[in-house]
C-alpha cells in the first residue's frame, strides 16, 4: 500500500498539465452545451444538450481517477434523460416565447448584479487556493492512512462513506425517501381508492 | 403508453438480465471495486425501467408493482437504521459502529458491516427510482383516460 505522501507527489508532478487542458476543454464544452440547451427552440434538442453536461462531467470524474463517482453519474444522468425525454415527447416540443415586460427586465438586471458579485468572490478566493492537484485537505491523510485495517473494506471510498461518514449516508438515503414520498404525494393525488 | 417494435423487445429480452445482474454485482463487490449501494441501485432500477419502456405499461400490474417497491423501500431504510443503532446494543456506545468482525481486506466476505449497508442501501435505491418512474407513469396513464 503506498504511503500517502507518495500519492500526492507522482499525482502533481506527472499528469498535472495535461490534466488541466483536458479538464479545461471540457468544461467549456458543457458549458457551449449548457449554453446551447438555454436557447434551443426544440425542446428536445434543448434536453439532449444537457446531457452534454452530464456525461462531460463523467469524463472529468474519469480523469480525476474517481471511478465511484462516475458510475453513478453515469447511470443517474441516463435515467434522467430518458424520463426528460419522455416528457418531452409527451408534451409538446416547442418552447413557448413572450417579450420580456418591465418585471422581465428587473430581473435579468438583478441577475447579472449576481453574477458580477458571485465572480468577485471566485476570483478572491481561487487566489488564495493552492494549484491544480496540489495540497490535500487536513482529513484526507488520517483517511488515507490504515484506512483498509481499521474499516477492513478494500475500496476506500466505500469505508469512508459507509464506516467515517455514515451519518451522511444514512441523511442522502433519508432524502431519497423524502424525495420519494413527495412525488407520490403530488401525483398519486388520485390514490388508491 | 404502447410498447415498441419487436426488434427492441428481443434485444431487451436479451439484456435486461445481464443488466439485473451487474447491478447485483456492482452491489455485492461494493467494498472491493469501485460502485456500490447507490450505483448498483440504480442499474438495477434502470433495469427494470428498461423492460417497462420497451413492453408498455401493459406488460405488468402497474398500481400492484407499485405497492411492492413502496413497501421494500421503507423497509430496506428500516434495516439500514436498524444495522446503524446494533452498535449501540452491541456494547461500545458508538452509531455506525462496525461490530462485526474484519476478515482479511480483498476477500468477498470481509469489512464487518460495510456489506449489509451495501446490499440494503442498494434496495432502498433501486425501489425509490422505481417507484418515482412508476409514478410518473401511473400519473401519465390515469390523465389520458
Amino acid at each position: 500500500m503506498r504511503r500517502f505522501d507518495n500519492y500526492v507527489a507522482d499525482y502533481d508532478i506527472n499528469k498535472r498539465s495535461f490534466m488541466e487542458i483536458a479538464i479545461s476543454i471540457i468544461t467549456g464544452l458543457m458549458i457551449v452545451g449548457a449554453l446551447y440547451a438555454i436557447h434551443a427552440r426544440d425542446l428536445l434538442s434543448a434536453v439532449i444538450a444537457c446531457g452534454i453536461v452530464g456525461y462531460g462531467l463523467v469524463i472529468c470524474f474519469l480523469l480525476l481517477k474517481a471511478p465511484d463517482l462516475a458510475i453513478v453519474q453515469i447511470v443517474v444522468e441516463t435515467i434522467t434523460l430518458i424520463i426528460m425525454v419522455a416528457v418531452v415527447l409527451d408534451s409538446s416540443r416547442e418552447e413557448r416565447y413572450s417579450k420580456p415586460d418591465a418585471q422581465g427586465f428587473i430581473s435579468i438586471a438583478t441577475s447579472i448584479l449576481i453574477l458580477v458579485v458571485l465572480f468577485y468572490f471566485f476570483k478572491i478566493s481561487i487566489e488564495s487556493l493552492d494549484a491544480f492537484g496540489s495540497g490535500s485537505l487536513r482529513m484526507a491523510g488520517p483517511y488515507i492512512e490504515g484506512a483498509a485495517e481499521k474499516t477492513g473494506s478494500a475500496n476506500l471510498v466505500t469505508g469512508v462513506v459507509f464506516d467515517f461518514r455514515g451519518y451522511d449516508t444514512l441523511g442522502e438515503a433519508t432524502v431519497l425517501v423524502t424525495a420519494v414520498l413527495g412525488v407520490l404525494t403530488i401525483l398519486r393525488i388520485k390514490g388508491k381508492k | 403508453m404502447k410498447g415498441m417494435t419487436v426488434i427492441v423487445k428481443k434485444t431487451t429480452q436479451l439484456i435486461a438480465g445481464i443488466v439485473f445482474l451487474y447491478g447485483i454485482y456492482i452491489i455485492i463487490h461494493g467494498h472491493l471495486t469501485p460502485g456500490g449501494g447507490f450505483a448498483g441501485g440504480v442499474i438495477l432500477a434502470g433495469s427494470f425501467i428498461l423492460l417497462i419502456l420497451s413492453f408498455g405499461s401493459d406488460f405488468i400490474n402497474l398500481t400492484k408493482e407499485e405497492a411492492g417497491t413502496t413497501m421494500y423501500e421503507n423497509l430496506a431504510i428500516l434495516v439500514v437504521v436498524f444495522l446503524a443503532v446494533s452498535g449501540l446494543l452491541i456494547g461500545a456506545r458508538v452509531f455506525f459502529l462496525n461490530w462485526l468482525p474484519k476478515g482479511n481486506v480483498g476477500e468477498l466476505v470481509s469489512a464487518g458491516l460495510l456489506p449489509l449497508f451495501n446490499i440494503f442501501v442498494g434496495i432502498e435505491v433501486a425501489s425509490s427510482i422505481l417507484t418515482i418512474f412508476l409514478a410518473l407513469v401511473i400519473f401519465k396513464e390515469e390523465i389520458s383516460e
